[in-house]
Protein backbone atom coordinates (compact mmCIF):
# COMPACT_ATOMS: atom_id res chain seq x y z
CA UNK A 1 0.00 0.00 0.00
CA UNK A 2 2.64 2.39 1.19
CA UNK A 3 4.88 1.50 -1.69
CA UNK A 4 2.12 2.16 -4.16
CA UNK A 5 1.31 5.46 -2.53
CA UNK A 6 4.91 6.50 -2.75
CA UNK A 7 4.95 5.55 -6.40
CA UNK A 8 1.87 7.64 -7.05
CA UNK A 9 3.37 10.56 -5.21
CA UNK A 10 6.61 10.17 -7.13
CA UNK A 11 4.77 10.07 -10.43
CA UNK A 12 2.75 13.13 -9.50
CA UNK A 13 5.86 14.99 -8.52
CA UNK A 14 7.65 14.09 -11.71
CA UNK A 15 4.63 15.20 -13.68
CA UNK A 16 4.57 18.45 -11.76
CA UNK A 17 8.25 18.99 -12.38
CA UNK A 18 7.85 18.34 -16.08
CA UNK A 19 4.95 20.79 -16.18
CA UNK A 20 7.04 23.30 -14.29
CA UNK A 21 9.89 22.86 -16.75
CA UNK A 22 7.54 23.45 -19.64
CA UNK A 23 6.11 26.56 -18.08
CA UNK A 24 9.53 27.87 -17.24
CA UNK A 25 10.82 27.26 -20.77
CA UNK A 26 12.36 30.38 -22.21
CA UNK A 27 10.71 32.24 -25.04
CA UNK A 28 7.06 32.09 -25.83
CA UNK A 29 4.87 29.69 -23.90
CA UNK A 30 4.09 26.44 -25.66
CA UNK A 31 2.11 27.63 -28.64
CA UNK A 32 -0.98 25.52 -28.75
CA UNK A 33 -2.25 24.39 -32.14
CA UNK A 34 -3.69 27.63 -33.44
CA UNK A 35 -6.96 26.74 -35.07
CA UNK A 36 -7.56 30.19 -36.58
CA UNK A 37 -4.29 29.89 -38.50
CA UNK A 38 -4.45 26.23 -39.50
CA UNK A 39 -8.07 26.42 -40.68
CA UNK A 40 -7.70 29.72 -42.56
CA UNK A 41 -8.36 29.33 -46.30
CA UNK A 42 -6.42 32.42 -47.25
CA UNK A 43 -2.66 32.48 -46.91
CA UNK A 44 -2.47 36.08 -45.70
CA UNK A 45 -5.06 35.39 -43.04
CA UNK A 46 -3.25 32.22 -41.95
CA UNK A 47 0.02 34.11 -41.67
CA UNK A 48 -1.54 37.01 -39.79
CA UNK A 49 -3.26 34.70 -37.32
CA UNK A 50 -0.15 32.62 -36.75
CA UNK A 51 2.61 35.19 -36.79
CA UNK A 52 0.84 38.49 -36.24
CA UNK A 53 1.50 39.84 -39.70
CA UNK A 54 0.96 38.82 -43.30
CA UNK A 55 4.10 40.63 -44.39
CA UNK A 56 7.50 39.01 -44.37
CA UNK A 57 10.68 40.37 -45.82
CA UNK A 58 12.01 38.36 -48.73
CA UNK A 59 15.41 37.08 -47.62
CA UNK A 60 18.14 34.91 -49.09
CA UNK A 61 18.96 33.96 -45.51
CA UNK A 62 15.93 31.69 -45.62
CA UNK A 63 16.85 28.63 -47.61
CA UNK A 64 13.99 26.60 -49.02
CA UNK A 65 14.51 23.32 -50.87
CA UNK A 66 11.53 22.05 -52.80
CA UNK A 67 11.26 19.97 -55.95
CA UNK A 68 10.53 21.99 -59.11
CA UNK A 69 8.17 19.22 -60.21
CA UNK A 70 6.75 17.02 -57.48
CA UNK A 71 6.99 13.31 -58.23
CA UNK A 72 3.75 12.82 -56.36
CA UNK A 73 1.70 15.57 -54.73
CA UNK A 74 0.95 13.23 -51.82
CA UNK A 75 4.57 13.27 -50.68
CA UNK A 76 6.54 16.43 -51.42
CA UNK A 77 9.81 16.69 -49.52
CA UNK A 78 10.49 20.18 -48.11
CA UNK A 79 13.61 21.41 -46.35
CA UNK A 80 13.98 24.80 -44.69
CA UNK A 81 17.06 26.24 -43.05
CA UNK A 82 18.24 29.72 -42.16
CA UNK A 83 21.46 31.56 -41.44
CA UNK A 84 19.61 34.23 -39.45
CA UNK A 85 20.40 34.58 -35.74
CA UNK A 86 17.80 34.04 -33.00
CA UNK A 87 15.33 32.03 -35.05
CA UNK A 88 12.16 31.41 -33.04
CA UNK A 89 10.02 29.56 -35.54
CA UNK A 90 9.82 28.21 -39.08
CA UNK A 91 6.48 27.96 -40.89
CA UNK A 92 5.55 26.49 -44.25
CA UNK A 93 2.70 27.77 -46.40
CA UNK A 94 1.31 26.28 -49.61
CA UNK A 95 -0.73 29.06 -51.18
CA UNK A 96 -3.00 26.90 -53.31
CA UNK A 97 -3.79 24.22 -50.76
CA UNK A 98 -7.32 24.35 -49.26
CA UNK A 99 -5.69 25.42 -45.97
CA UNK A 100 -2.36 27.05 -46.84
CA UNK A 101 -0.57 26.66 -43.51
CA UNK A 102 1.04 23.21 -43.61
CA UNK A 103 3.28 23.26 -40.57
CA UNK A 104 4.84 25.54 -38.02
CA UNK A 105 7.93 24.56 -36.04
CA UNK A 106 9.12 26.07 -32.80
CA UNK A 107 12.90 26.38 -32.64
CA UNK A 108 13.96 26.64 -28.97
CA UNK A 109 17.41 27.95 -28.09
CA UNK A 110 20.00 25.30 -28.83
CA UNK A 111 18.04 23.91 -31.77
CA UNK A 112 19.31 24.64 -35.27
CA UNK A 113 17.01 26.46 -37.69
CA UNK A 114 16.95 23.48 -40.01
CA UNK A 115 13.92 21.25 -40.56
CA UNK A 116 12.61 18.72 -43.09
CA UNK A 117 9.07 17.52 -43.57
CA UNK A 118 6.98 15.86 -46.29
CA UNK A 119 3.76 17.53 -47.30
CA UNK A 120 0.72 17.14 -49.54
CA UNK A 121 0.06 19.49 -52.43
CA UNK A 122 -3.26 19.39 -54.24
CA UNK A 123 -2.01 21.35 -57.24
CA UNK A 124 0.82 23.51 -58.53
CA UNK A 125 1.52 26.24 -56.02
CA UNK A 126 4.06 28.61 -54.58
CA UNK A 127 5.56 27.21 -51.38
CA UNK A 128 6.66 29.81 -48.83
CA UNK A 129 8.91 29.32 -45.84
CA UNK A 130 8.56 32.02 -43.19
CA UNK A 131 11.20 32.35 -40.52
CA UNK A 132 10.59 34.40 -37.40
CA UNK A 133 13.88 35.67 -36.05
CA UNK A 134 14.43 38.40 -33.47
CA UNK A 135 10.71 39.18 -33.63
CA UNK A 136 10.78 39.85 -37.39
CA UNK A 137 9.51 37.80 -40.32
CA UNK A 138 11.63 36.71 -43.29
CA UNK A 139 10.62 34.51 -46.18
CA UNK A 140 11.53 32.68 -49.36
CA UNK A 141 9.07 31.41 -51.95
CA UNK A 142 9.48 28.77 -54.66
CA UNK A 143 7.02 27.21 -57.01
CA UNK A 144 6.44 23.47 -57.08
CA UNK A 145 4.56 21.96 -59.99
CA UNK A 146 2.18 19.11 -59.32
CA UNK A 147 1.28 16.98 -62.34
CA UNK A 148 -1.18 14.22 -62.93
CA UNK A 149 0.85 11.16 -63.69
CA UNK A 150 0.26 8.50 -66.30
CA UNK A 151 0.94 5.53 -64.06
CA UNK A 152 2.02 7.19 -60.85
CA UNK A 153 -0.66 9.82 -60.43
CA UNK B 1 14.82 -10.03 -112.78
CA UNK B 2 15.65 -13.54 -111.77
CA UNK B 3 18.51 -12.32 -109.67
CA UNK B 4 16.15 -10.01 -107.80
CA UNK B 5 13.76 -12.86 -107.13
CA UNK B 6 16.51 -15.08 -105.79
CA UNK B 7 17.70 -12.27 -103.56
CA UNK B 8 14.21 -11.71 -102.19
CA UNK B 9 13.77 -15.41 -101.59
CA UNK B 10 17.09 -15.67 -99.85
CA UNK B 11 16.27 -12.70 -97.63
CA UNK B 12 12.93 -14.26 -96.74
CA UNK B 13 14.60 -17.52 -95.83
CA UNK B 14 17.17 -15.68 -93.76
CA UNK B 15 14.45 -13.79 -91.89
CA UNK B 16 12.52 -17.00 -91.29
CA UNK B 17 15.64 -18.65 -89.94
CA UNK B 18 16.32 -15.70 -87.72
CA UNK B 19 12.76 -15.75 -86.43
CA UNK B 20 12.84 -19.46 -85.73
CA UNK B 21 16.10 -19.08 -83.87
CA UNK B 22 14.44 -16.35 -81.74
CA UNK B 23 11.57 -18.69 -80.94
CA UNK B 24 14.01 -21.37 -79.91
CA UNK B 25 16.28 -19.11 -77.90
CA UNK B 26 17.15 -20.48 -74.50
CA UNK B 27 16.16 -18.46 -71.43
CA UNK B 28 19.79 -17.50 -70.99
CA UNK B 29 20.02 -16.22 -74.56
CA UNK B 30 16.78 -14.31 -73.94
CA UNK B 31 18.26 -12.77 -70.83
CA UNK B 32 21.43 -11.70 -72.56
CA UNK B 33 19.46 -10.09 -75.38
CA UNK B 34 17.17 -8.43 -72.83
CA UNK B 35 20.10 -6.98 -70.90
CA UNK B 36 21.81 -5.87 -74.10
CA UNK B 37 18.67 -4.09 -75.22
CA UNK B 38 18.65 -1.91 -72.11
CA UNK B 39 22.40 -1.37 -72.08
CA UNK B 40 22.19 -0.13 -75.66
CA UNK B 41 19.15 2.02 -74.94
CA UNK B 42 20.52 3.60 -71.77
CA UNK B 43 24.31 3.62 -72.10
CA UNK B 44 24.68 6.01 -69.16
CA UNK B 45 23.28 3.66 -66.55
CA UNK B 46 26.19 2.36 -64.52
CA UNK B 47 26.64 -1.05 -62.96
CA UNK B 48 23.65 -2.38 -61.11
CA UNK B 49 21.81 0.94 -60.99
CA UNK B 50 19.00 -0.74 -62.97
CA UNK B 51 17.64 -1.92 -59.65
CA UNK B 52 16.56 1.67 -58.96
CA UNK B 53 14.06 1.67 -61.80
CA UNK B 54 13.15 5.02 -63.29
CA UNK B 55 15.57 6.75 -60.90
CA UNK B 56 18.43 5.18 -62.84
CA UNK B 57 17.44 7.23 -65.90
CA UNK B 58 15.83 10.41 -64.54
CA UNK B 59 17.95 12.65 -62.34
CA UNK B 60 15.16 15.06 -61.34
CA UNK B 61 12.97 12.37 -59.82
CA UNK B 62 16.06 10.66 -58.44
CA UNK B 63 16.82 13.66 -56.25
CA UNK B 64 13.37 13.48 -54.63
CA UNK B 65 13.64 9.74 -54.26
CA UNK B 66 17.00 10.08 -52.50
CA UNK B 67 15.40 12.62 -50.18
CA UNK B 68 12.64 10.10 -49.42
CA UNK B 69 15.18 7.29 -48.98
CA UNK B 70 16.81 9.40 -46.25
CA UNK B 71 14.00 8.00 -44.10
CA UNK B 72 12.04 5.66 -46.33
CA UNK B 73 8.32 5.17 -45.76
CA UNK B 74 8.67 1.37 -45.74
CA UNK B 75 10.90 1.19 -42.67
CA UNK B 76 8.13 1.13 -40.09
CA UNK B 77 6.49 -1.64 -42.14
CA UNK B 78 9.70 -3.66 -42.33
CA UNK B 79 9.72 -3.51 -38.52
CA UNK B 80 6.10 -4.69 -38.48
CA UNK B 81 6.96 -7.44 -40.93
CA UNK B 82 9.79 -8.60 -38.70
CA UNK B 83 7.42 -8.81 -35.73
CA UNK B 84 4.88 -10.76 -37.77
CA UNK B 85 7.61 -13.02 -39.10
CA UNK B 86 8.77 -13.83 -35.60
CA UNK B 87 5.29 -14.26 -34.11
CA UNK B 88 4.62 -17.88 -33.32
CA UNK B 89 1.63 -19.71 -34.79
CA UNK B 90 -0.93 -21.26 -32.42
CA UNK B 91 0.93 -24.57 -32.82
CA UNK B 92 4.19 -23.04 -31.59
CA UNK B 93 5.89 -23.02 -34.97
CA UNK B 94 6.61 -19.90 -36.99
CA UNK B 95 7.28 -18.80 -40.56
CA UNK B 96 10.99 -19.42 -40.10
CA UNK B 97 10.29 -23.16 -39.85
CA UNK B 98 9.00 -23.30 -43.42
CA UNK B 99 12.03 -21.77 -45.10
CA UNK B 100 15.59 -22.56 -45.86
CA UNK B 101 17.99 -20.71 -43.52
CA UNK B 102 15.04 -19.78 -41.31
CA UNK B 103 13.74 -17.49 -44.05
CA UNK B 104 16.62 -15.02 -43.72
CA UNK B 105 18.41 -13.85 -46.88
CA UNK B 106 16.59 -16.12 -49.32
CA UNK B 107 14.47 -13.76 -51.45
CA UNK B 108 16.98 -13.92 -54.33
CA UNK B 109 16.00 -17.56 -54.95
CA UNK B 110 12.34 -16.71 -55.55
CA UNK B 111 10.30 -17.46 -57.51
CA UNK B 112 11.38 -21.02 -58.11
CA UNK B 113 9.90 -23.86 -60.12
CA UNK B 114 8.75 -26.68 -57.88
CA UNK B 115 9.33 -29.83 -59.90
CA UNK B 116 7.16 -31.92 -57.58
CA UNK B 117 4.16 -29.66 -57.95
CA UNK B 118 4.95 -28.68 -61.49
CA UNK B 119 4.40 -24.96 -60.91
CA UNK B 120 6.06 -21.68 -60.01
CA UNK B 121 6.22 -20.84 -56.30
CA UNK B 122 6.62 -17.20 -55.36
CA UNK B 123 7.76 -15.97 -51.96
CA UNK B 124 4.28 -14.65 -51.14
CA UNK B 125 2.70 -17.97 -52.09
CA UNK B 126 5.19 -19.82 -49.90
CA UNK B 127 4.46 -17.50 -46.94
CA UNK B 128 0.71 -18.04 -47.10
CA UNK B 129 1.06 -21.78 -47.72
CA UNK B 130 3.24 -21.96 -44.64
CA UNK B 131 0.52 -20.26 -42.62
CA UNK B 132 -2.17 -22.58 -43.91
CA UNK B 133 -0.06 -25.67 -43.33
CA UNK B 134 0.22 -24.61 -39.71
CA UNK B 135 -3.48 -24.03 -39.25
CA UNK B 136 -3.41 -20.24 -39.71
CA UNK B 137 -5.55 -18.21 -42.07
CA UNK B 138 -3.79 -16.92 -45.18
CA UNK B 139 -3.29 -13.16 -45.51
CA UNK B 140 -4.54 -10.98 -48.37
CA UNK B 141 -2.21 -11.21 -51.36
CA UNK B 142 -1.60 -7.63 -52.36
CA UNK B 143 -0.86 -5.51 -49.29
CA UNK B 144 -0.96 -5.40 -45.50
CA UNK B 145 0.61 -8.16 -43.45
CA UNK B 146 1.77 -10.34 -46.32
CA UNK B 147 3.45 -7.39 -48.01
CA UNK B 148 5.06 -6.40 -44.70
CA UNK B 149 6.49 -9.88 -44.12
CA UNK B 150 7.64 -10.07 -47.74
CA UNK B 151 9.29 -6.65 -47.29
CA UNK B 152 11.11 -7.86 -44.19
CA UNK B 153 12.32 -10.98 -46.01
CA UNK B 154 13.51 -8.85 -48.93
CA UNK B 155 15.25 -6.54 -46.46
CA UNK B 156 17.23 -9.47 -45.05
CA UNK B 157 18.22 -10.40 -48.61
CA UNK B 158 19.49 -6.99 -49.71
CA UNK B 159 22.64 -7.21 -51.78
CA UNK B 160 22.17 -10.86 -52.69
CA UNK B 161 22.12 -11.48 -56.40
CA UNK B 162 18.91 -12.59 -58.06
CA UNK B 163 19.33 -16.28 -58.78
CA UNK B 164 16.27 -17.75 -60.46
CA UNK B 165 16.75 -21.20 -61.94
CA UNK B 166 14.93 -22.98 -64.69
CA UNK B 167 15.32 -26.68 -63.96
CA UNK B 168 15.59 -29.23 -66.71
CA UNK B 169 11.87 -29.91 -66.81
CA UNK B 170 9.70 -29.11 -69.83
CA UNK B 171 7.02 -27.74 -67.50
CA UNK B 172 9.48 -25.21 -66.07
CA UNK B 173 10.40 -24.03 -69.53
CA UNK B 174 6.70 -23.87 -70.42
CA UNK B 175 6.04 -21.69 -67.36
CA UNK B 176 8.89 -19.41 -68.37
CA UNK B 177 7.60 -19.21 -71.96
CA UNK B 178 4.08 -18.43 -70.70
CA UNK B 179 5.46 -15.53 -68.65
CA UNK B 180 7.45 -14.30 -71.60
CA UNK B 181 4.36 -14.47 -73.77
CA UNK B 182 2.43 -12.35 -71.27
CA UNK B 183 5.18 -9.75 -71.29
CA UNK B 184 5.21 -9.39 -75.07
CA UNK B 185 1.47 -9.79 -75.78
CA UNK B 186 -0.78 -6.86 -76.53
CA UNK B 187 -3.81 -6.62 -74.28
CA UNK B 188 -6.57 -4.32 -73.14
CA UNK B 189 -8.41 -1.54 -74.94
CA UNK B 190 -5.14 0.32 -75.39
CA UNK B 191 -3.77 -2.81 -77.05
CA UNK B 192 -0.38 -2.53 -75.40
CA UNK B 193 2.03 -5.09 -74.03
CA UNK B 194 4.22 -4.76 -70.95
CA UNK B 195 7.10 -4.56 -73.41
CA UNK B 196 5.70 -1.44 -75.07
CA UNK B 197 5.99 0.80 -72.01
CA UNK B 198 8.87 -0.90 -70.28
CA UNK B 199 11.12 -1.83 -73.21
CA UNK B 200 10.43 -0.06 -76.48
CA UNK B 201 9.13 3.23 -75.02
CA UNK B 202 11.01 3.02 -71.74
CA UNK B 203 12.47 6.36 -70.80
CA UNK B 204 9.78 8.21 -72.75
CA UNK B 205 7.02 10.24 -71.21
CA UNK B 206 3.63 8.74 -70.59
CA UNK B 207 1.67 11.87 -69.76
CA UNK B 208 3.75 13.26 -66.89
CA UNK B 209 5.51 10.01 -66.07
CA UNK B 210 8.67 8.49 -67.45
CA UNK B 211 8.30 4.79 -68.02
CA UNK B 212 10.90 2.69 -66.27
CA UNK B 213 13.13 0.09 -67.91
CA UNK B 214 11.97 -3.48 -67.22
CA UNK B 215 15.53 -4.51 -66.39
CA UNK B 216 15.68 -4.36 -62.59
CA UNK B 217 11.92 -4.27 -62.12
CA UNK B 218 11.63 -7.19 -59.74
CA UNK B 219 14.57 -6.47 -57.43
CA UNK B 220 12.93 -3.75 -55.34
CA UNK B 221 9.56 -5.32 -54.58
CA UNK B 222 7.51 -5.15 -52.52
CA UNK B 223 7.32 -1.37 -52.86
CA UNK B 224 5.83 1.45 -50.87
CA UNK B 225 4.15 3.60 -53.49
CA UNK B 226 3.17 7.15 -52.63
CA UNK B 227 0.16 6.61 -54.87
CA UNK B 228 -0.97 3.68 -52.74
CA UNK B 229 0.15 5.16 -49.45
CA UNK B 230 1.06 1.61 -48.51
CA UNK B 231 3.23 -1.35 -49.32
CA UNK B 232 2.21 -3.54 -52.22
CA UNK B 233 3.41 -6.77 -53.74
CA UNK B 234 4.65 -7.29 -57.29
CA UNK B 235 1.33 -8.84 -58.26
CA UNK B 236 -0.53 -5.80 -57.00
CA UNK B 237 1.58 -3.77 -59.42
CA UNK B 238 1.01 -6.26 -62.26
CA UNK B 239 -2.73 -5.79 -61.74
CA UNK B 240 -2.31 -2.02 -61.84
CA UNK B 241 -0.29 -2.18 -65.06
CA UNK B 242 -2.87 -4.40 -66.73
CA UNK B 243 -5.64 -2.03 -65.66
CA UNK B 244 -3.73 0.95 -67.03
CA UNK B 245 -3.89 -0.51 -70.52
CA UNK B 246 -7.60 -1.09 -69.82
CA UNK B 247 -7.26 -4.85 -69.56
CA UNK B 248 -8.93 -7.00 -66.97
CA UNK B 249 -6.21 -7.86 -64.47
CA UNK B 250 -5.51 -11.42 -63.44
CA UNK B 251 -5.74 -12.37 -59.79
CA UNK B 252 -2.68 -11.96 -57.59
CA UNK B 253 -0.84 -15.29 -57.40
CA UNK B 254 -2.75 -16.62 -60.40
CA UNK B 255 -0.72 -18.96 -62.57
CA UNK B 256 -0.53 -16.19 -65.21
CA UNK B 257 1.16 -13.71 -62.83
CA UNK B 258 3.39 -16.30 -61.21
CA UNK B 259 4.68 -17.23 -64.65
CA UNK B 260 5.17 -13.56 -65.50
CA UNK B 261 7.12 -13.08 -62.28
CA UNK B 262 9.19 -16.14 -63.17
CA UNK B 263 10.12 -14.72 -66.57
CA UNK B 264 10.75 -11.17 -65.36
CA UNK B 265 12.82 -12.22 -62.37
CA UNK B 266 14.86 -14.53 -64.56
CA UNK B 267 15.62 -11.53 -66.78
CA UNK B 268 17.05 -9.85 -63.64
CA UNK B 269 19.35 -12.69 -62.73
CA UNK B 270 22.60 -11.37 -61.31
CA UNK B 271 21.11 -8.05 -60.15
CA UNK B 272 21.12 -7.54 -56.38
CA UNK B 273 17.95 -7.56 -54.30
CA UNK B 274 17.23 -4.05 -52.96
CA UNK B 275 13.65 -4.45 -51.78
CA UNK B 276 11.60 -3.08 -50.32
CA UNK B 277 11.63 0.07 -52.40
CA UNK B 278 9.96 3.48 -52.34
CA UNK B 279 8.25 4.66 -55.48
CA UNK B 280 6.10 7.62 -56.44
CA UNK C 1 0.67 3.21 -33.31
CA UNK C 2 4.26 2.78 -33.97
CA UNK C 3 6.98 5.33 -34.39
CA UNK C 4 10.58 5.13 -35.48
CA UNK C 5 13.19 7.62 -34.29
CA UNK C 6 16.80 7.88 -35.40
CA UNK C 7 19.19 10.26 -33.68
CA UNK C 8 22.90 10.54 -34.26
CA UNK C 9 25.42 12.94 -32.72
CA UNK C 10 28.32 14.43 -34.62
CA UNK C 11 30.44 17.43 -33.64
CA UNK C 12 28.14 18.53 -30.84
CA UNK C 13 25.03 18.44 -33.03
CA UNK C 14 22.36 15.76 -32.97
CA UNK C 15 20.52 15.02 -36.17
CA UNK C 16 17.10 13.61 -35.28
CA UNK C 17 14.71 12.03 -37.76
CA UNK C 18 11.41 10.38 -37.08
CA UNK C 19 8.44 8.79 -38.73
CA UNK C 20 5.14 8.33 -36.95
CA UNK C 21 2.64 5.80 -38.24
CA UNK C 22 -0.57 7.77 -38.62
CA UNK C 23 -3.22 7.92 -41.40
CA UNK C 24 -3.38 11.76 -41.46
CA UNK C 25 -6.95 11.78 -42.77
CA UNK C 26 -7.76 15.20 -44.13
CA UNK C 27 -11.53 14.88 -43.70
CA UNK C 28 -11.97 15.67 -47.40
CA UNK C 29 -11.49 12.21 -48.87
CA UNK C 30 -14.37 9.81 -49.48
CA UNK C 31 -14.23 6.16 -48.59
CA UNK C 32 -14.33 4.34 -51.94
CA UNK C 33 -16.55 1.59 -50.57
CA UNK C 34 -19.11 3.53 -48.54
CA UNK C 35 -19.01 6.83 -50.44
CA UNK C 36 -18.92 8.65 -47.10
CA UNK C 37 -16.26 11.12 -46.13
CA UNK C 38 -13.56 9.73 -43.86
CA UNK C 39 -13.54 12.00 -40.81
CA UNK C 40 -10.45 14.11 -40.23
CA UNK C 41 -7.83 12.44 -38.07
CA UNK C 42 -4.45 14.09 -38.12
CA UNK C 43 -1.57 14.84 -35.80
CA UNK C 44 -1.65 18.45 -34.64
CA UNK C 45 1.32 18.58 -32.35
CA UNK C 46 4.62 16.78 -31.89
CA UNK C 47 6.87 17.68 -28.96
CA UNK C 48 10.42 16.43 -28.63
CA UNK C 49 12.49 16.67 -25.46
CA UNK C 50 16.14 15.79 -24.89
CA UNK C 51 16.90 14.80 -21.28
CA UNK C 52 13.62 16.45 -20.34
CA UNK C 53 14.35 19.76 -22.09
CA UNK C 54 12.14 20.80 -24.98
CA UNK C 55 14.15 20.85 -28.21
CA UNK C 56 11.49 20.87 -30.91
CA UNK C 57 7.79 21.45 -31.37
CA UNK C 58 5.93 20.82 -34.63
CA UNK C 59 2.40 22.05 -35.19
CA UNK C 60 0.95 20.24 -38.17
CA UNK C 61 -2.03 20.51 -40.49
CA UNK C 62 -3.95 17.99 -42.59
CA UNK C 63 -1.57 18.72 -45.47
CA UNK C 64 1.25 16.72 -43.89
CA UNK C 65 1.77 13.40 -45.68
CA UNK C 66 0.53 10.12 -44.24
CA UNK C 67 2.98 8.64 -41.68
CA UNK C 68 4.51 12.07 -40.93
CA UNK C 69 8.25 12.45 -41.32
CA UNK C 70 10.13 15.14 -39.42
CA UNK C 71 13.78 15.93 -39.01
CA UNK C 72 15.62 18.61 -37.11
CA UNK C 73 18.99 19.28 -35.47
CA UNK C 74 19.91 20.43 -31.99
CA UNK C 75 22.96 20.86 -29.81
CA UNK C 76 23.47 17.60 -27.96
CA UNK C 77 25.55 14.47 -27.62
CA UNK C 78 25.49 10.70 -27.76
CA UNK C 79 23.62 9.23 -24.80
CA UNK C 80 21.03 12.03 -24.67
CA UNK C 81 17.57 10.63 -24.12
CA UNK C 82 15.04 11.78 -26.70
CA UNK C 83 11.32 11.59 -26.03
CA UNK C 84 8.70 12.24 -28.67
CA UNK C 85 5.02 12.72 -27.90
CA UNK C 86 2.24 13.51 -30.33
CA UNK C 87 -1.40 14.41 -30.12
CA UNK C 88 -3.99 14.33 -32.88
CA UNK C 89 -7.25 16.22 -33.40
CA UNK C 90 -9.30 13.39 -31.89
CA UNK C 91 -7.29 13.53 -28.67
CA UNK C 92 -5.35 10.35 -29.43
CA UNK C 93 -1.73 10.45 -28.33
CA UNK C 94 1.43 8.51 -28.92
CA UNK C 95 4.91 8.32 -27.51
CA UNK C 96 8.33 7.12 -28.52
CA UNK C 97 11.84 7.37 -27.22
CA UNK C 98 15.39 6.66 -28.17
CA UNK C 99 18.93 7.26 -27.00
CA UNK C 100 21.13 9.41 -29.21
CA UNK C 101 23.89 7.38 -30.87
Amino acid sequence: MNKQRRLILKTLMQGGMALGALMAAPGAALAAWMESAFKAKDMGEAMKNLLGSANAQDSDKVRLETPAIAENGAVVPIKVSSSLPNVESISIFVKNNPTPLAASFEIPEGTEPKVSVRIRMGKTSPVTAVVKAGGKLYSTTKETKVTIGGCGG
Amino acid sequence: MNKQLVKTLLTTVAIMLALSSVAQASPEEDRQAFVKFFHDRFPNVKGDDWINGVYAIDSASRAQWEEIEDFPPYEIYVDEGKKLFETKFANGKSLADCFENGGIGIKQNYPYFDTKRGEVVTLELAINECREKNGEKPWGWKKGKLAAVSAYMAWTSRGKKTNVKIPNDPRALAAYEAGKKHFYSRRGQLNMACAHCHMHYSGNKLRADITSPALGHTTHFPVFRSKWGSLGTLHRRFGGCNKQVRAKPFKAQSEEYRNLEYFLTYMNNGLPINGPGARK
Amino acid sequence: MSMKIKAKASGGVVKAKMMIKHPMHTGMVKDKKTGKKIPAKFIQEVVVTANGKKVFVANLNTSISKDPFLSFEFKGKAGDKLEVTWKDNTGATGKGETVVK
